[in-house]
């Protein structure tokens, strides 16, 4: 049994001697010229120690010694697995639905705060699941369409007085404009070449938001967007309606939830539609499915308009929340964080980018107590979670979902 | 003959890029009939398939198909004119079930109800593929997946069915098995079969005339007898 795990501990022992070496130019050179090595050994005994109990009820698990308590635990979660899915889908969809409610009631100023950060992305995710999960373009300039929705939205309201309402439209058709005129000349390419067009197609993007003076004000931003405009009925002095500013945060929560559902519900009726299917073959094999008589040109210009409209549409939002857009909030690295939330989840499958949106933006929350390690922490669980589940948290599911099957 | 080709190709030059892969070929394929191209790696058959369904642009030459050209149409638009490929290496879409692919087959059509019948046509064909139609594409032996590759084509109802390498890296059962299915398709469904083969005692077998393609070029053209029997084609392509 012993001769089983010796090849375990072997790499467990290269492993930890690696992390040692990678640890100490980080944590014991110092910029002043001195070298220590006691916090880079205090960090190191840790890791060793935590990662060694891991390992040893990983082995005795194996090697089947937790026989008596893994197996009850196990039946158990077998038996909520069977309970859960004997649930039809609408029960959950309706449950997550009324936590999502009643969540602002519950959780303070931060935790809507987050909240509206995580529906935001989600809204962000979804459009980016279009280009990249269904139809298989690799989009590294997406944030560029979310800034031109924020930008069109900041500069219609600060310019010509113009409200949210004619703005939000406004906003998802000039970020589909954007889109088709950035995607018609890159979708020419495939693959790798795409991914790095459309890299440069979002710095330019960006490049010229941050220097048209005259009509985005440059690196300093637009300051003073006004806020969404409500309705609300008043039943004073009789019955009329009023007009208010949305300030309260909560409210803005309700916004959010509702961009986010509608975003939502339009992947899902897309991806089982035949412009889905189309898109589907496009990403399995572009030249397959032109000879089967897809229109790959068109298709993937429609994925690239669709992608962004959402992007639109969250970024007018985006603008109305903050009251103030510069073009700091649309660079490459927005790009690439929307990326892995669409990544991390699963590509196509839209509970999984809603739980990936949630791990990534809730994670560097949650270890913020960790301060400088934080980044560190959050890079480590990227690679153990690509290791341990690289088609994401929870794969889209490609089995007999589809409606023509019920139907024959 | 004074009956009309189903498709032509005059003087037909194409490539990639400086490349020529092609410098000149004609042909004829008559309806009704199955012919073969045969030829060694690289003599530039798969090209000529590709050039034909216009995804390699052609240079010089025209391709006719019912006797219009063309050359200037694009590739999605030729599988409603009743022109369909199984490309070379099949091409199934992998993450996609059985039954996507087929429908991706369709997807110019809109008749759901036929599509649907023409589904089920293609399970009493080929059985496996009715077994195996919630599994994915991609997790089909090679035979099977040749086995999709065609049915998917035939969802669109093809006039003209261009077939490249039907036995490309397949066990030799499964290629005789495949060929009996082409001939079956040939009989029963009417449909012509232009055949791009490296196997070329199987291919000349199957068809009623074949081409010899070397370096771009058609070197010779005869009836698939006469080239089976033909002492320099034994050598150069049947092993003798």
């Amino acid at each position: 049994m012993i001769q089983e795990f010796k090849k375990v501990w072997k790499q467990y022992t290269i492993g930890m001697l690696w992390l040692l070496g990678l640890l100490w130019p980080l944590l014991g050179i110092h910029p002043d010229g001195t070298m220590t090595f006691q916090t880079t050994f205090t960090v190191w005994t840790y890791i060793l120690a935590g990662s060694f109990v891991c390992l040893v009820i990983y082995v005795t698990k194996v090697s089947g010694a937790l026989k008596f308590f893994a197996d009850p635990i196990s039946r158990g979660l077998g038996n909520i697995k069977t309970t859960s899915t004997a649930l039809p889908t609408w029960v959950w969809l309706a449950a997550g639905l009324i936590v999502a409610l009643i969540y602002p009631q519950f959780a303070g100023r931060y935790g809507t705060d987050v909240a509206i950060s995580v529906l935001l992305y989600i809204c962000l995710g979804l459009g980016l699941n279009v280009v990249v999960g269904l139809a298989g373009m690799l989009d590294l300039g997406y944030i560029a369409f979310y800034g031109v929705g924020a930008y069109t939205y900041a500069i219609l309201n600060t310019t010509y007085g113009l409200g949210f309402w004619v703005c939000l439209p406004m906003a998802a058709f000039f970020a589909c404009v954007a889109g088709c005129i950035v995607g018609y000349p890159t979708l020419r390419m495939r693959g790798d070449y795409l991914a790095i067009v459309t890299l440069g197609f979002g710095e330019i993007i960006r490049i010229i938001l941050n220097n048209w003076m005259e009509l985005t004000n440059g690196p300093n931003g637009i300051l003073g967007v006004k806020s969404i405009g409500i309705f609300l009925p008043v039943f004073e002095n009789g019955f009329t309606f009023e007009h208010f500013w949305m300030k309260k945060l909560q409210l803005f929560y309700y916004f959010a939830l509702g961009l986010a559902i509608v975003a939502a519900i339009c992947v899902h009726r897309l991806n089982f539609s035949r412009v889905g299917r189309a898109w589907e073959s496009i990403r399995e094999d572009e030249t397959a499915a032109e000879l089967m008589g897809v229109n790959t040109f068109i298709y993937k210009l429609l994925a690239y308009a669709m992608g962004a409209i959402f992007a639109g549409l969250a970024g007018a939002f985006f603008a109305a929340r903050m009251r103030f857009v510069s073009p700091e909030s649309f660079t490459f690295l927005e790009s690439a964080m929307v990326l892995c939330m669409v990544v991390l989840g699963g590509m196509g499958s839209i509970p999984g980018i809603i739980l990936g949106v949630a791990a990534l933006i809730a994670l560097p929350e949650v270890f913020r107590q960790f301060e400088s390690y934080r980044m560190l922490i959050f890079g480590a669980t990227m690679v153990i979670m690509m290791l341990f589940r690289p088609a994401g948290l929870i794969p889209a599911k490609r089995v007999g979902t589809r409606s023509e099957e019920k139907e024959g | 003959m004074s009956m009309q080709p189903i498709l032509e190709l005059k003087n037909v030059h194409s490539g990639y890029g400086s490349i020529k892969a092609l410098k000149g070929i004609s042909l004829k394929v008559m309806p009704g009939e199955v012919v073969a191209i045969i030829g060694a790696n690289g003599a530039g058959k798969s090209t000529t398939l590709m050039t034909i369904c216009g995804i390699v642009k052609t240079e010089k030459g025209e391709v006719l198909y019912q006797g219009k050209v063309i050359n200037k149409v694009s590739p999605e638009k030729l599988p409603t004119l009743g022109l369909c490929q199984v490309p070379e290496g099949r091409r199934i879409f992998p993450r996609l079930t059985v039954t996507e692919n087929l429908r991706l087959g369709a997807f110019y059509r809109d008749d759901t109800d036929q599509i649907m019948k023409d589904i089920q046509h293609s399970y009493e064909m080929f059985p496996i593929l009715g077994e195996r139609k919630n599994q994915q594409g991609g997790t089909l032996s090679g035979g099977e997946q040749q086995m999709l590759a065609i049915a998917r084509a035939l969802m669109t109802k093809p006039k003209l069915l261009l077939l490249d390498e039907p036995s490309l890296g397949l066990a030799p059962i499964i290629v005789q098995q495949i060929f009996d299915i082409i001939a079956q398709i040939n009989k029963e469904e009417g449909v012509t079969i232009l055949l791009v083969e490296q196997n070329a005692n199987l291919a000349l077998q199957a068809a009623s005339r074949g081409y010899v393609v070397e370096t771009g070029e058609i070197t010779l053209e005869d009836e698939a007898q006469s080239l089976l029997s033909n002492p320099k084609i034994r050598e150069a392509y049947l092993g003798e």
